[in-house]
């Protein structure tokens, strides 16, 4: 007998989960059980119809694409940014042990910082546009990628860096063949959360305030009580998020693939 | 006029600052004292000694990976600062790079000291099938199996052409077939062309079969060769089939009567520094 693929469990789920609440929702389905008035559920839950409707309408005449676009350049900038800023910080405190010593209490005090209440500092410093939001997930992602890169420098395997060296690397071929590959591995064992954590600097700085990106329809949709442009705009990161994280994943199995893992047999 | 040995370790003394795990000498832990070793241009010489007698720490010092504490070591006559770049060595541990293929690992070495791609590249394939592993070139580390990433990690070695060759226990993690196809292999690319080799080992049939020359260390701390013993058996050899001869047998004995008391005692040391 032949399994049923994952992938129809996946999407009946998904099927079910919208139509129960379509089901809870739609006025006149169901007699009242908890609200006094039938409109009520659909005013606070949003319906599943309409909500497809606002992103079909936001699709088919284009007024989403320059939101979508903005959200997601303010994602690549600040992974992109994060990404290299974490790196040079990681390699060069994961070498010099002196530095490491000195900046280790800073680090902490700035990782252990909630750094969602920097956004409306990065408004005054930047603006509105999407610099603000940049600079939010940078400080999201940083520490991610730092901290990855940090212990990947210490763990590099000193048989290894000794070998190396007995084949004639120099200090900079040191740096680029062992340190950078194997701090590399650990970027990339963290991409996924620095990918989401960019994607989320992106969107809160737009919610809190710009005149572009994804998060500012939401905030806007908020703005008039529009449960189902808001319900839509948040479908849609969803599945932007998805999206990114299988580019995520694409992007790691190709690069990666001198880890060891799960064996491939055929 | 003497002929200047490769590599000659002379009153070599290390002392590890103190750390932990040892029966803390205030003044650090004496791993190797007053070693005076010579290695001629073209002999193969095995060291053995008992577990943690302080063989990795000399192989070390003539690798300029670690500095001595007191003594000399010269190269070809030359007093060596830094890193022997006359010497390859093969570590004990895995050493490859994980994140270079077979073929990248054999290059390494080459690619570090400015040698075209297509040249490097040339070579290595060359020297893969050297060592059994044509067309093994694209596989990563993991792909491999222990005794391929051993020869990977001897081409790795021998691709730069080392004067001196330096062996930690390379072979000691494989199995006993692997390991005597791996023996009998170093022992052809040793005699294609003669390199001097400071092979050490645990394995006294291993040093007998390989070697010109067996060195016995005394047990640690303050480690010390306590014997010396030439091996006048016939070459080419096979490493299998002379264990079965009579003057192997002879040496064996006459090696392991020197050897026995030192590994009794540093079984009991290691025994009580994990009671004590
Ligand atoms: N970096 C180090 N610091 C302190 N002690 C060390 C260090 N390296 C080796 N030792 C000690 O020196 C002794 C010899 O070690 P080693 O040369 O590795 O022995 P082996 O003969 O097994 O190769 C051991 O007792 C070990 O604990
Ligand atoms: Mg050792």
């Amino acid at each position: 007998m032949k399994k049923t693929p994952l992938w129809f469990w996946q999407i009946a789920l998904l099927i079910t989960l919208f139509a129960f609440w379509h089901l809870l929702t739609a006025p006149g389905l169901l007699p009242t059980f908890y609200f006094e008035n039938d409109d009520k559920a659909a005013f606070f839950f949003g319906e599943p119809l309409r909500i497809f409707k606002v992103i079909w309408i936001w699709f088919l005449e284009g007024e989403i694409y320059p939101h979508l676009w903005v959200t997601m350049t303010e994602t690549v900038l600040a992974f992109g940014i994060g990404t290299l800023l974490g790196l040079a910080v990681g390699l060069w405190l994961g070498l010099s042990q002196f530095a490491s010593q000195i900046a280790d209490p800073y680090i902490k005090a700035a990782n252990a910082m909630p750094r969602v209440i920097l956004a409306p500092i990065f408004m005054v410093w930047f603006g509105l546009g999407i610099w603000s939001k940049v600079a939010l997930g940078v400080t999201l992602v940083f520490f991610i990628v730092f901290f990855n890169v940090y212990q990947g420098v210490k763990e590099v395997s000193p048989v290894v860096l000794n070998n190396v060296r007995m084949l004639g690397a120099s200090q900079s071929q040191l740096l680029r063949h062992v340190y950078l590959p194997s701090a590399t591995s650990w970027v990339f064992s963290s991409l996924h959360t620095s990918v989401g954590m960019a994607f989320v600097g992106a969107v809160v700085g737009e919610y809190l305030g710009s005149a572009k990106g994804v998060g500012y329809l939401i905030h806007q949709a908020e703005g008039t009580f529009d449960i189902n442009t808001v319900f839509a705009g948040i479908l849609v990161l969803t599945v932007f998020a998805l999206l990114l994280d299988y580019v995520v994943t694409f992007a790691e199995n190709r690069l990666l693939k001198w880890r060891p893992g799960q064996s491939e047999t055929i | 006029m003497a002929i200047t040995a490769a590599l000659t370790l002379d009153n070599i003394s290390v002392t590890f600052a103190s750390g932990s795990g040892h029966l803390s000498q205030a003044n650090g832990y004496t791993a190797v004292k007053n070693t005076t070793l010579h290695i001629a241009d073209g002999e193969f010489v095995s060291v053995v000694g008992p577990t943690g007698c302080g063989k990795s720490t000399l192989l070390n010092i003539a690798a300029g990976l670690l500095c001595q504490s007191l003594g000399e070591v010269k190269i070809f006559g030359e007093p060596l600062n830094g890193i022997n770049t006359k010497a390859g060595y093969m570590f004990q541990a895995e050493s490859l790079m994980p994140w270079r293929s077979a073929l990248g690992n054999v290059i390494a070495g080459l690619e570090f000291r400015g040698v075209g791609k297509p040249d490097a590249i040339r070579q290595g394939e060359a020297w893969l099938e050297r060592v059994g592993l044509a067309g093994f070139g694209a596989r990563y580390p993991h792909q491999l199996s222990g005794g391929m990433r051993k020869r990977v990690a001897l081409a790795q070695m021998l691709i730069l052409n080392p004067k001196i060759m330096l062996m930690d226990e390379p072979f000691s993690a494989l199995d006993i077939q692997t390991r005597q196809l791996m023996e009998n292999e170093l022992l052809q690319l040793w005699e294609a062309d003669k390199k001097s080799v400071l092979f050490i080992t645990h394995d006294l049939e291993e040093a007998i079969s390989l070697s010109d020359r067996v060195i016995v260390l005394s047990a640690g701390p303050a480690t010390h060769p306590i014997g010396e013993f030439v091996i006048n058996l016939p070459r080419p050899r096979d490493v299998a089939e002379i264990r079965m001869t009579p003057r192997f047998l002879e040496l064996h004995e006459q090696i392991w009567s020197a050897m026995k008391e030192e590994v009794r005692k540093g079984y009991q040391q290691t025994k009580n520094k994990l009671v004590g």
